[in-house]
């Protein structure tokens, strides 16, 4: 048996496919942050002080194939000095089901504000980081991946 | 159980910025998974990271479920004096894995 | 109504400018034959392409400490491949005279832990053969696939075709009508490769996890809603040994990391 005739993927066997990942998608993203989740973990952090832009680079792909494991890098512009330094950036979602996805601890010692890790991205968002000075001042960046979804989708 | 991987440099100049890279083997199992049969699988992840130099705390991190598996961190340190860098991760339950790197500072 | 919005998107991203299955191909042309990591965005591949932070490394440090640990009741392994196994995996399926069937890289590991060392075989896909598997693997990187399907490996070869190129499952279709007549289109997100096995085991983003190919193949069948083999089916080894034959010539990228 089996030279088949010749396929080509076609609208309809694209739906076909589509249909099953569409119900199977709902089920495990039917709880995710919105943006006042974001806004509330903020305040949680940070309180109701004022944010400026600027200062923060981030880095993350333009289109990530999969939401898995999307890397990020975050860079503060600070002289890391005793007297100037970053103590910490926090990494908010606007779109995961928590909007807190990491925070990370910097000293003098460190050197230089930069640290790179790889995050999940349960869909296409604008990620933001808010870094606090050692003077308590407020810096903010962000950046947006579009994630795209798999061909085929296993349970 | 836990196996790790680091990148540190033996050997830096005095003031110079070192980086170190550090990733380790776990599912960071987010707890908004579910299993076949449509049961919450629960959440089982590393939330700390800690970096010490010379017995000083210099970089740190809070992990959430948003980290993705097998964590894997690149940050830097400033290398002042010659002694070691030790490097922890604890999970959830206060189960802690750590390794130590000896560098030389000239 | 927020999740359909990415779905939409992705309809709406141009198909790539990957060249088209020659009309009524039932092979890839030999100089057509790209391996899996050419379908990757440049980040991934920057990933794979990394031997410190690439996670599939994770478990070949695991495998090379079982390797040079002995069992037990017998020698490690190192003891007998002291000079290592350079090249070994990228022969691999092939037939066995002592088995008196074909072995994939995994059961001839198997083999070896029950013949030489006494010990019980590893159950597949358990972290120790994933691992040891990935070890041996990645002491072929960069070799070329060279596997042999003369003699008594015919018949298993032919197996292993006909499974690809036989419809199944719910929607209907063949490993055959993706990988070798529409490789290089656009199926959702994805761009659909031409399924080779040269980087398995792989780390899979999908997993979080390193996976074995059969670990794969049992994805792909469930992708189309077929029912899987079981993990090791000889049916499986069948397919295995024709996606190498038909991956000759490609470098082995294990551990390779995939979407």
């Amino acid at each position: 048996m089996t030279h088949n005739t010749r396929l080509d993927l076609n609208r309809r066997d694209l739906l076909a496919l589509g249909t099953g990942t569409v119900l199977i998608a709902a089920s495990p993203l039917s709880s995710h942050a919105e943006q006042a989740d974001l806004d509330q973990a903020r305040r949680e952090l940070f309180g109701m002080r004022p944010v400026t832009e600027g200062r923060v680079t981030i880095k993350l792909p333009p289109i990530a194939e999969n939401g898995y494991s999307v890397p990020l890098s975050v860079e503060v512009d600070s002289p890391m000095t005793k007297e100037d330094f970053v103590k910490r950036v926090a990494i908010l979602s606007p779109r995961n089901p928590l909007p807190l996805i990491s925070q990370f601890y910097f000293s003098p010692g460190s050197g230089r504000a930069k640290v790179d890790a790889r995050i999940r991205m349960s869909g296409t968002q604008s990620i933001q980081a808010i870094a606090e000075m050692n003077d308590g001042s407020l810096w903010s960046g962000s950046r947006e991946t579009v994630v795209t979804l798999a061909a085929c989708v296993v349970l | 159980m836990a196996s790790i991987r680091l990148a540190v440099p033996d050997a830096a100049n005095v003031g110079e910025v070192i980086e170190i890279k550090a990733l380790i083997r776990h599912p960071m199992e987010s707890g908004h998974r579910r299993g076949a049969r449509g049961e919450v699988i629960e959440r089982d992840i590393i939330t700390r990271f800690e970096c010490r130099y010379l017995d000083e705390l210099v970089f740190a991190a809070d992990f959430h479920p948003g980290i993705a598996a097998n964590p894997l961190l690149t940050f830097y340190v400033r290398a002042s004096n010659s002694g070691t860098l030790d490097f922890t991760w604890t999970d959830q339950h206060g189960t802690a894995w750590s390794e130590t790197s000896a560098l030389t500072v000239t | 109504m927020k999740r359909f919005a990415g779905a939409t998107l992705i309809a709406l991203i141009p198909a790539c400018s990957a060249p088209p299955a020659a009309e009524n191909a039932t092979e890839i042309a030999a100089e057509d034959i790209v391996s899996g990591s050419i379908f990757l965005t440049a980040e991934t591949r920057d990933l794979q392409e990394d031997n410190f932070a690439n996670p599939g490394y994770l478990w070949v440090d695991r495998g090379e400490a079982l390797f040079s640990k002995a069992p037990a009741s017998g020698e490690a392994c190192i003891t007998c491949h002291e000079a290592g196994l350079s090249g070994v995996a990228a022969t691999y399926p092939a037939y066995d005279e002592k088995a008196g069937r074909v072995l994939n890289l995994e059961g001839r590991i198997n083999q070896c832990r029950v013949t030489h060392q006494s010990e019980p075989a590893w159950e597949y896909e358990s972290e120790e053969l994933l691992s040891v598997t990935a070890f041996v693997a990645n002491q072929s990187l960069g070799a070329p696939v060279s596997v042999d399907v003369s003699g008594p490996a015919q018949d298993i070869y032919e197996a292993g075709r006909d499974y690809f190129q036989t419809r199944r499952g719910q929607f209907n279709l063949s490993c055959q009508q993706c990988h070798t007549e529409n490789w290089g289109k656009r199926l959702r997100g994805d761009t659909l490769s031409q399924g080779h096995g040269n980087g398995f085991p792989a780390y899979r983003l999908e997993w979080e996890s390193l996976g074995s190919l059969h670990r794969r193949l049992r994805d792909c069948d469930l992708g189309v809603r077929a029912e899987p083999l079981p993990y090791g089916d000889p049916l499986y080894v069948a397919v295995e040994l024709f996606l190498a034959a038909r991956s000759n010539g490609l470098e082995m990228e294990s551990p390779a990391v995939r979407r």
